[in-house]
């Protein structure tokens, strides 16, 4: 196992935290449940707000029995279309990249199960709750559609986030025409809710127009701004406080109706109040991935080379809004080919609007991917590990430009070598073991995106010999809290024990968004910038200053370590922040960073993290029960800044594979358009017995052009790679070829290929 | 969830009388009843607490050699119970293979006999349902039913029943005992749980105010011990309801079967006994001819209520894998993952 | 209706008055008593996030009436540690990273406990996965909460045989 870590490179000044396995530094707080998520708070005088939804998917609320909610002890307020108060933006407005329609009871009209209808106030969340169940509802209903033969096919302007719907590279149709192997197959993933463990929450408190919020959320700052817009008050007159986050996976990035509906019941009422989204209401107004149909039609030479690849994918999304899964642009950096053609369709539905959801397009698309270049490794007959080698793009295959940094040839070689690959059988229903279960192994490749969002971060060295580091960061469990205050550290030159770490809060610089496997290269660039500056600025202060012992050496030729400011070429030559801050009188030094990419290694570098997954399923050959036995996934992403939180990452996104492959399928009633499965007993995720004994080897690779610090990101790309090559170890266990997700058992013993 | 009034009473007398009233519910753990009075599936308007009455939590074995177990004695503490899990090691295998280790050591055995269907279209308020609301109309019917019954069910109501205890408690000829306003009373279980008809609201034959104090295995069902399991295919391998499962018991002797028990799961509005398949099983010799020929006796009267056909081919090969471990032998400690069709497969099997 | 209820949290008796019977037990220590380490993630016994110990055991409170847990002892995760001193099981999480998010981490630290209180689980990782499966994560944790739980047993064993 060829652990990271992590010659630096050379222009990055090494520090002594970074690559270290540090134990999460919020991890006390955890484990004595101390650490205060926003439903935690409780605000003197505050009340209880309970969001009442709509049980019909389309059509308009004719009446709500509000004097029935009114009349049960305890409620206080009921807000309807009627008498909710006026915003200062226009729910059905979008506002930013990021900006999404909420449904705030603007008007009498349903587009979705589940939407908000009414919000009820009450002195006790009994009360509220039960007062929203009075409203008793009655509608003007109109035929709910809901899946994609229902729904209103139409072309999509762009997909994910500002994303082109289509893209072709090369001649397509010479490429299928010159093919001697042909692959034709069409994979279906189902509509699946992110559910962090942490259901949404609003605790908001108005003093004046200033207005005080906790609630969870990946991006501070920018939801600030948005929150602050729906009120017409400034930004700076929110503060978000988000130190804890219970899970996010891309929904708590997003604005929702409930959130702004519980601020305008505080400043209604003119007293606090809490909202937290029942299980069941995560289950709509929240965003979800959308439900896609993938076809993929894959051409080879007779070598195993493709000739074509085309990826054509339909995805659902909303009836008033647009997010489509962008699942066909996975085809797009991964494997060689000539001719790459990829296309989106959307299929407008009545369901909330899907959002980002943990690797928004790459899962969907990689799990139909990773399947295909199977089914294309069996029409040749080439093991499926050697027909992805054959198929190594060296160089991006939709730009043409160089990687940043590429180590998937060695995710493959550590990875097949941990796993066992070598000697599998080509022919499905080869192994069996001890007690008879049919026994698959199988494989995909996984890649990620590198984006970088803007963050800013500073930092500031005090007289003692501490630091503080700012930027108002998100931690959702991946470990920012301490990941960023060992890069932190390290752009002081400090141990991290020394470091002062405020994050969470939206009255720090802005840290930027918790999402797109980006916040550590973002947030993590930026405090180390900020680092650099207050060092520049400490040693202009000690180069400058006759007494130090520093004098004359310039800015350019001191060195920060361990505390203390060296003489580049002269180690005896050294003097502690702390004196040089107490000689020159000031009480600190401040510096500012940004996490901003070289332009022009953005420009002219394709980036990405890579790795390759192997499963090993066994399957009951009568009862059609799969377990995952085994899972190896090696990953390349660039520097590791703590190896024991990037593998718990890795981890868990290796198990939102398990959970896509196998478990995960929200079930829309057709003709009532209602997810009839909207709890945590229907719509399955992995529980312990699920979950497999598991290795994440973290590959070497230095990325010189990513970032300053030569950080990718693992947050996500554990997903890719994992659905396909345990939905490929079920074929090579059984034979039968499952196309649509999730694999459950009924699917497998009632296929012809099954034998019973 | 909807006010109520509580009552704890102190004594099954007391409880009778307060749970009488119309619209009381008797609550022990409540970890069906409150979940399904949040849902707004059931509004009961008061609510007799049963979980401290005196004397109804106690593992009994009476001198005929028949298990008593008291109403309120939880799960987790009859699968504990040494003696019972020796006696009717089926009987604790479902235990434990049902809910999670946290609902087990609260959930009571009454309360399980007593637990409502999980159909979807139940517990949802705004759907039509029978069981629900009488009259209204059955939402399953058409609508996603995918795990719905196969047996027994009707045109008013194609819910199943979710307990696992009680397959095997049915299978072992498990009797209820009654206190109601009008006495005392005892009911095979085989008889307690009532399929839907047009009635799909009387799920039990229950009386208003009446009570189950306690459930009583029978000594004889001793004699299966040897050669007794419970296997319960989920669509996660631990913590959700049986898509199907099934109890088989066998009395073996010099290689053929005295006597034969087989019950199903998850297929049903109750707990579902397979007389039939027992009836072709006596006598036979233990092994896959047998096996398959009871399974299809079982499922022989299976019909898909909808998109659930598989149900039925799947219970067969359930009812067949169950034979198969129970003649392999009863494990000597509770497997790691009870009832599940990965803690151990025996034997040849018979479709590789 | 008014009910008077005592109980037992973390050592410390509290007298509550309920004016309200439909406050569930989850309900009661994170609204009222102020003990909102232990967390509700959805609410119907389902998740594990609200496991606390009973009497010794573990139980969802989400489904418990509070009003029916007069006189009991309860055991939250504000009481596992002896002021600095974490729980072997709090300890074993940390060293594990068994956990992410840490919301469901009360809940499958309780759990855990109730579990080696049981002791049917030894050290065997696949009766630990059987009964943590009550608590889900949807971090993907699992990993490191299953060795954290074996860790723990194995380290409280040796506690005791010493």
């Amino acid at each position: 196992m060829s652990d990271a870590i992590t010659l630096p490179a050379p222009h990055v000044r090494l520090g002594s935290s970074s690559g270290q396995p540090v134990t999460r530094r919020d991890g006390h707080l955890k484990v004595t449940g101390a650490a205060t998520y926003a439903a935690d708070n409780h605000p003197a005088g505050m009340l209880y707000a309970v969001i009442a939804v709509s049980t019909i998917a389309r059509g308009r609320v004719t009446s709500l029995d509000v004097e029935a909610a009114k009349a049960h002890p305890g409620v206080v307020e009921v807000i309807t279309p009627a008498n909710r108060p006026p915003l200062s933006l226009d729910p059905d407005e979008k506002v930013g990249l990021f900006g999404f329609r909420i449904d705030a009871l603007q008007n009498d009209r349903v587009r979705y199960a589940r939407q908000p209808i009414a919000l009820v106030v009450a002195e006790t969340l009994e009360a509220a709750t039960e007062g929203a169940r009075l409203l008793s509802p009655t509608y003007e209903v109109e035929p709910a559609r809901v899946t994609f033969e229902d729904g209103e096919a139409y072309d999509p302007p762009a997909v994910g986030v500002g994303a082109p719907p289509n893209f072709a590279k090369g001649d397509i149709a010479a490429g299928h025409a010159a093919a001697t192997h042909r692959v034709d197959t069409t994979y279906e993933t189902p509509a699946q809710y992110h559910n962090a463990m942490e259901p949404h929450a609003m605790v908001a408190e108005w003093n004046g127009d200033h207005l005080t919020i906790d609630t969870p959320n990946q991006a501070i700052v920018m939801s600030r701004a948005l929150f602050a817009g729906y009120f017409g008050i400034p930004p700076e007159n929110v503060l978000l406080r988000s130190p804890f986050l219970g899970g996010g996976f891309g929904s708590k990035a997003i604005m929702n109706g409930p959130y702004i509906l519980a601020i305008l019941a505080a400043r209604m009422m003119q007293r606090p109040v809490k909202m937290v989204l029942p299980r069941d209401q995560m289950f709509g107004p929240v965003g979800h991935r959308g439900a896609t149909q993938q076809h993929l039609r894959l051409g080879m030479d007779a070598e195993g080379h493709l000739t074509a690849l085309e990826h054509n994918a339909v995805a659902t999304t909303s009836t008033f809004d647009d997010f489509i899964e962008p699942a066909a642009n996975a085809s797009h950096n991964l494997y060689a080919s000539p001719a790459i053609s990829t296309r989106h369709g959307g299929v407008r539905v009545d369901i909330g609007t899907p959002g980002p959801m943990r690797a928004p397009g790459e899962a969907s698309g990689s799990a139909a991917l990773e399947c295909a270049i199977d089914e294309a490794a069996l029409a040749c007959g080439i093991d499926p590990l050697e027909f992805r080698l054959r198929n190594y793009s060296e160089t991006d295959p939709a730009s043409g430009k160089p990687f940043s940094a590429k180590a998937l040839r060695e995710c493959y070689a550590e990875g097949a070598k941990a796993f066992g690959w070598a000697g599998r059988p080509l022919s499905p229903r080869q192994m069996k073991d001890v007690q008879g279960r049919l026994v698959g192994w199988g494989m995909g490749s996984a890649m990620f995106p590198c984006p970088m969002f803007p963050a800013t971060a500073r930092a500031t060295l005090r007289s003692d010999g501490t630091a503080l580091v700012e930027t108002a960061g998100a931690d959702m469990g991946q470990g920012a809290w301490t990941a960023l205050a060992q890069i932190a550290a390290d752009g002081l030159g400090l141990d991290v024990e020394r470091i002062e770490f405020r994050s969470g809060t939206s009255d720090l610089p802005d840290g930027g968004v918790a999402g797109g496997s980006g916040h550590t290269a973002s947030a993590g660039t930026a405090l180390h910038n900020a680092g650099t500056d207050a060092i520049a600025r400490l040693a202009e202060i000690a180069t400058a200053d006759r007494k130090s012992p520093l004098f004359g050496a310039g800015n350019a030729g001191v060195e920060a370590r361990d505390g203390r400011l060296y003489h580049r070429g002269d180690e005896t030559r050294s003097e502690s922040y702390a004196d040089i801050l107490a000689r020159s009188g000031n009480a600190s030094v401040e510096g500012n960073g940004t996490g901003a990419r070289d332009p022009k290694d953005a420009e002219e570098r394709a980036m990405f993290s890579h790795g390759a997954v192997f499963a090993e399923v066994k399957v009951d050959p009568d009862l059609g029960q799969v377990m995952v036995t085994r899972l190896v996934g090696a990953f390349a992403a660039g520097r590791i800044i703590n190896p024991k939180l990037a593998r718990s990452q890795l981890y868990g996104g290796m198990i939102w594979g398990v959970s896509f492959a196998l478990h995960e399928e929200a079930v829309h009633d057709r003709r009532s358009g209602r997810i009839m499965n909207a709890d945590l007993a229907g719509y399955h995720i992995p529980v312990h017995a699920d979950i497999p004994d598991m290795q994440a080897l973290l590959i070497h690779e230095d990325d010189p052009y990513v970032n300053v610090l030569g950080v990718k990101g693992v947050g996500e790309i554990g997903v890719t790679g994992t659905v396909g090559a345990i939905a490929n170890a079920i074929w090579h266990a059984t034979g039968v070829r499952v196309r649509r997700f999730p694999i459950t058992l009924d699917k497998l013993i009632l296929d012809p290929g099954m034998p019973a | 969830m909807n006010p109520f009034d509580y009552i704890r009473p102190a004594s099954v007398a007391e409880a009778v009388a307060a749970a009488a009233e119309p619209g009381a519910a008797y609550l022990a753990a409540g970890t069906n009843l409150l979940d399904l009075m949040k849902v707004g599936a059931m509004r009961p308007g008061r609510l007799v607490d049963v979980r401290h009455l005196p004397g109804l939590d106690r593992i009994e074995t009476l001198s005929d050699g028949s298990f008593r177990i008291g109403s309120m004695v939880r799960n987790a503490d009859l699968a504990r119970d040494a003696g019972f899990a020796a006696a009717f090691p089926a009987v604790a295998e479902a235990l434990l293979s049902g809910a999670s280790a946290q609902l087990r050591n609260v959930a009571t055995v009454g309360g399980n006999v007593m637990q409502r269907t999980r159909c979807a279209y139940f517990q949802d308020p705004a759907s039509a349902c029978n069981k629900r609301n009488p009259g209204s109309g059955c939402d399953a019917l058409e609508g996603e039913n995918r795990t719905h019954a196969v047996l027994g069910w009707s045109g008013s109501c194609i819910a199943t029943h979710p307990s696992d205890f009680c397959v095997s408690l049915v299978a072992f000829d498990a009797v209820v005992e009654i206190v109601g306003p009008a006495g005392t009373r005892e009911v095979p279980l085989e008889e307690f749980h009532l399929l839907p008809g047009t009635t799909p609201e009387r799920e039990c034959v229950l009386e208003a105010g009446e009570l189950i104090v306690a459930l009583r295995l029978p000594s004889d069902a001793g004699r299966f011990a040897a050669n007794q399991r419970y296997l319960k295919l989920r669509e996660r391998t631990s913590f959700a309801f049986a898509l199907v499962s099934a109890t088989a018991a066998l009395d073996i002797e010099d290689g053929t079967i005295r006597s034969a028990r087989l019950a199903l799961g998850g297929v049903a509005a109750k707990p579902w006994r397979a007389h039939a398949a027992e009836a072709q099983l006596q006598g036979a010799a233990p092994g896959v001819e047998a096996f398959e020929q009871a399974a299809r006796a079982a499922l022989a009267d299976a019909m898909p209520s909808g998109a659930n056909a598989f149900k039925i081919e799947l219970a067969r090969r359930v009812v067949n894998r169950a034979l198969l471990l129970a003649a392999a032998g009863t494990p000597e400690r509770m497997p790691a993952m009870p009832a599940s069709a990965f803690s151990s497969v025996p034997g040849v099997l018979s479709h590789v | 209706m008014t009910l008077s209820v005592t109980l037992s949290v973390n050592g410390v008796r509290r007298d509550v008055t309920l004016e309200d019977p439909r406050v569930t037990l989850l309900d009661l220590l994170r609204e009222r008593l102020d003990l909102v380490g232990t967390k509700k993630g959805c609410d119907r016994g389902q998740c594990g996030a609200c496991t606390v110990l009973v009497d010794g055991r573990r139980i969802n409170s989400c489904l418990a009436l509070a009003a029916s847990y007069d006189g009991a002892d309860i055991v939250t995760i504000e009481g596992l540690a002896k002021g600095d001193l974490l729980d072997p099981v709090q300890a074993a999480f940390i060293a594990h990273d068994g956990f992410q998010c840490g919301f469901c981490t009360p809940g499958q630290i309780m759990s855990a406990v109730g579990l080696i209180n049981e002791g049917e689980a030894g050290d065997d990782p696949d009766r630990v996965r059987e009964g943590m499966s009550g608590n889900l994560c949807r971090c993907g944790a699992h990993a490191g909460i299953v060795e954290a739980v074996l860790d723990a047993q194995k380290q409280l064993q040796q506690r005791r045989v010493a």
